[in-house]
């Protein structure tokens, strides 16, 4: 039966020294370039069977943009999270809906609050605010009024 | 051939069966649907960042007002998540307590649903009999925490008071009774040809398309996928309990009130073995007056709420208010698929397969 | 009933006095109007969020609005009277109840419900919550609570109630 750890090996190996293990006390963590995202949820996917992406979300750290993905394989009951860094002026990222069509809407939240553009996602418009809302709420420089 | 034209219609947000305000763009061609476009963010309050500005026990609140009607899953779930972050472990009875309180809520999310789906579809009194028979549970919620609907019941670190005397008759004249209010619900609604007829083979949702958009919860299992966190990755105690994860085959709107409806059975065993196995004892950790988790930490805890996986994933910066608080809010996700159910349907369905994903619009908005 | 009010112009109060003890009620159109509507407000379905819940709750079996004449909701505005803002009204909302509220005939009013609608709530400090739905309809009775329990937006209803069968609303003609 594959564990998670096989999983591990199999990215290190195919990727080498692009793929960063971090330390977290409840997933198994990697963090890797952001152009490296669509063949390794490919690979996820196709070969390890990775077919539930839970959570799409991302967090402003004022440098930075981190993207945090949540990915878990419903028939092996496997679970693997996976963080990849924007740029913080021009954040973009590769679309992951061709993979998993989940990403979908969770793609448009994020650009929808946080300004991240999804390279390839079929219909990037805000989802949540009116249309017409001018800047992007939770950013950390986004100024609430009291 | 007669030449028609394409007509655009919105359906709601104010609209009798909004769930709360959702507005779907039907695209319509006479009255077989081309295309149900969800819109959202009527009912959007900005909680995630409202909660970069409330310390972690302040937030508590917050949380019932997501899945307004599954409340205590909705706040259990988060403070499960901060008590993760922070390492915290609870008393015994606590968990007990938490079980039973959030299986009642389980209950009654379960029966608006079926209640408002019998009538979105047109047969009013099936609300009413399932609201008599939820007023029960909001007694036993008022009797414990004083609120009805939002109660914030559960802190961090365990519960705010111990059950009442009063909480222990009441929970188990309603456990007696359940079985009569189901024989109700099935002779009046799922016995009835006219709902069968509405219901079944409608909105079928394929299992491969189900993971594929993220569904989860009853409509996942609605589909012929067993996949129950409760049982595939067990928080508190529920790996104590015995029993059952309904699942159905055709993944249409039938499947996914009747697995509604089996799984309030389930839930009431699970309160029966609950109330059994309680022990006596503290209802509170000791927990620090201002809870400050390591700086860097982060967390990701999921439960299965009424409506499907509740996920809260929080990071921490060391100080009193979390950094970034995100909600990954089952209904959110389980509207995606509306469209794809929609697509050459007729009109009416487009009401029944919004009634029968049972979302909320509170937590889908956030 | 309406008698109490009604100024004697040419009729001594005698006379009124031998009218009503024959059956014979005299008042004015206007009050006779604001009587019967005061008595069967035709709600709005309208509502976001968790205080339409309760609204719901108290329409069911057992706190039963029916018992005040107020249980007739309509799902179009041109046929109700009154809305219950149930909710808090957001960026992406507010254009809706404009609309909704412009669509519905006059005499027509506003019942505030929860603490979101009354004042923005819990939620004011966000960005896309407006504090409160005064900001885009006029409003009548505020309920406030969260949410209000059934028997306080009865109470609220009552005021309401007493309003408008007094005419201390305003008429826009």
């Amino acid at each position: 039966m594959n564990t998670i750890q096989t999983v591990i090996d199999d990215i290190k190996n195919t990727w080498g020294e692009q793929v960063e293990m971090l330390e977290d006390k409840f997933f198994h963590m990697i963090k890797v370039p952001q152009q490296l995202l669509p063949e390794l949820f490919n690979k996820l996917k196709q070969v390890h069977g990775f077919n539930h992406l839970a959570n799409l979300t991302a967090v402003d750290y004022k440098d930075r943009f981190e993207l945090v993905y949540h990915i878990y394989s419903i028939p092996d009951n496997r679970k693997l999270a996976v963080k990849a860094d924007l740029d913080h002026d021009q954040p973009v990222a590769p679309s992951a809906t061709s993979i998993w069509p989940t990403a979908d809407w969770q793609e448009r939240e994020l650009f929808d609050l946080m300004g991240i553009r999804f390279d390839g996602h079929p219909n990037l418009k805000r989802i949540l605010l009116p249309d017409e809302f001018e800047g992007h709420p939770l950013r950390k420089d986004f100024q609430v009024k009291g | 051939m007669l030449q028609t034209e394409q007509l655009t219609i919105n359906i709601g947000p104010q609209h009798p069966s909004a769930h709360g305000g959702l507005h779907v763009e039907a695209v319509l061609d006479g009255e077989i649907v081309v295309d149900a476009i969800p819109h959202l963010g009527y009912v959007h309050r900005s909680v995630e960042k409202i909660a970069e500005s409330r310390t972690y026990a302040h937030y508590v609140p917050y949380t019932a007002r997501f899945d307004y009607l599954a409340t205590h899953l909705s706040v259990m779930g988060y403070v499960q998540t901060v008590e993760k972050l922070a390492g915290i472990e609870i008393p015994e009875r606590a968990e007990y307590i938490r079980v039973i309180m959030g299986e009642l809520s389980r209950i009654a999310s379960h029966q608006l649903c079926i209640g408002s789906m019998a009538i979105d579809i047109g047969a009013t009194t099936g609300l009413l009999y399932c609201m008599r028979d939820r007023e029960r549970i909001m007694d036993m919620f008022e009797m414990t925490s004083g609120q009805r609907l939002l109660a914030a019941y559960m802190r961090i670190g365990g519960i705010a008071e111990d059950l009442p005397e009063e909480f222990f008759p009441a929970v188990r004249s309603f456990l007696q009774d359940l079985p009569a209010m189901i024989k109700e619900y099935d002779g009046l609604l799922f016995g009835n040809e006219i709902l069968q007829a509405r219901l079944k083979g409608i909105g079928k949702l394929s299992a491969e398309d189900a993971i594929a958009y993220g569904v989860t919860g009853p409509n996942l299992r609605a589909c012929g996928v067993d996949y129950d966190i409760r049982k595939a990755e067990p928080y508190s105690i529920y790996d104590r309990f015995d029993f059952q994860v309904p699942v159905g085959s055709n993944g249409d709107a039938w499947d996914r009130v009747v697995v509604r409806k089996e799984e309030i059975i389930q839930s009431a065993r699970i309160i029966e073995q609950a109330l059994e196995q309680m022990p006596e004892g503290e209802v509170r950790a000791k927990v620090p007056r201002v809870l400050k988790p390591e700086k860097g930490s982060e967390v990701y805890h999921r439960i299965e709420s009424a409506k499907g996986e509740l996920g809260y994933y929080i990071v921490s910066d060391g100080g009193e208010k979390p950094y970034r608080l995100h909600v990954r809010a089952p209904s959110f996700v389980n509207l995606m698929v509306l469209p794809l159910i929609s697509k050459g349907g007729l009109i009416q369905d487009i009401i029944v397969n919004i009634a029968t994903l049972d979302p909320v619009l509170g937590e889908a908005d956030r | 009933m309406a008698l109490d009010s009604v100024k004697a112009t040419d009729k001594t109060t005698e006379d009124i006095e031998v009218l009503q003890k024959n059956n014979i009620l005299v008042t004015t159109l206007e009050k006779f109007w604001d009587w019967g509507r005061s008595w069967s407000f035709w709600p709005l379905n309208y509502g976001c969020n968790c205080c339409p819940i309760e609204m719901l709750a108290a329409s069911a079996a057992r706190f039963d609005i029916a018992r005040y004449g107020y249980e007739v909701f309509r799902a179009s505005p041109r046929q109700a009277d009154l809305i219950i803002v149930a909710g808090p009204v957001t960026l992406k909302m507010k254009p809706i109840l404009e609309r909704v509220w412009a669509q519905m005939p006059e005499p027509k009013w506003v019942l505030a419900m929860g603490n979101c609608a009354t004042s923005g709530g819990p939620f004011k400090d966000g960005y896309s919550v407006l504090p409160g739905c005064d900001t885009v309809v006029p409003v009548d009775v505020y309920v406030p609570g969260c949410p209000p329990r059934p028997e306080a937006l009865f109470h609220g209803l009552l005021e309401l109630k007493k309003k408008v069968a007094s005419g201390q609303y305003i008429h826009r003609r």
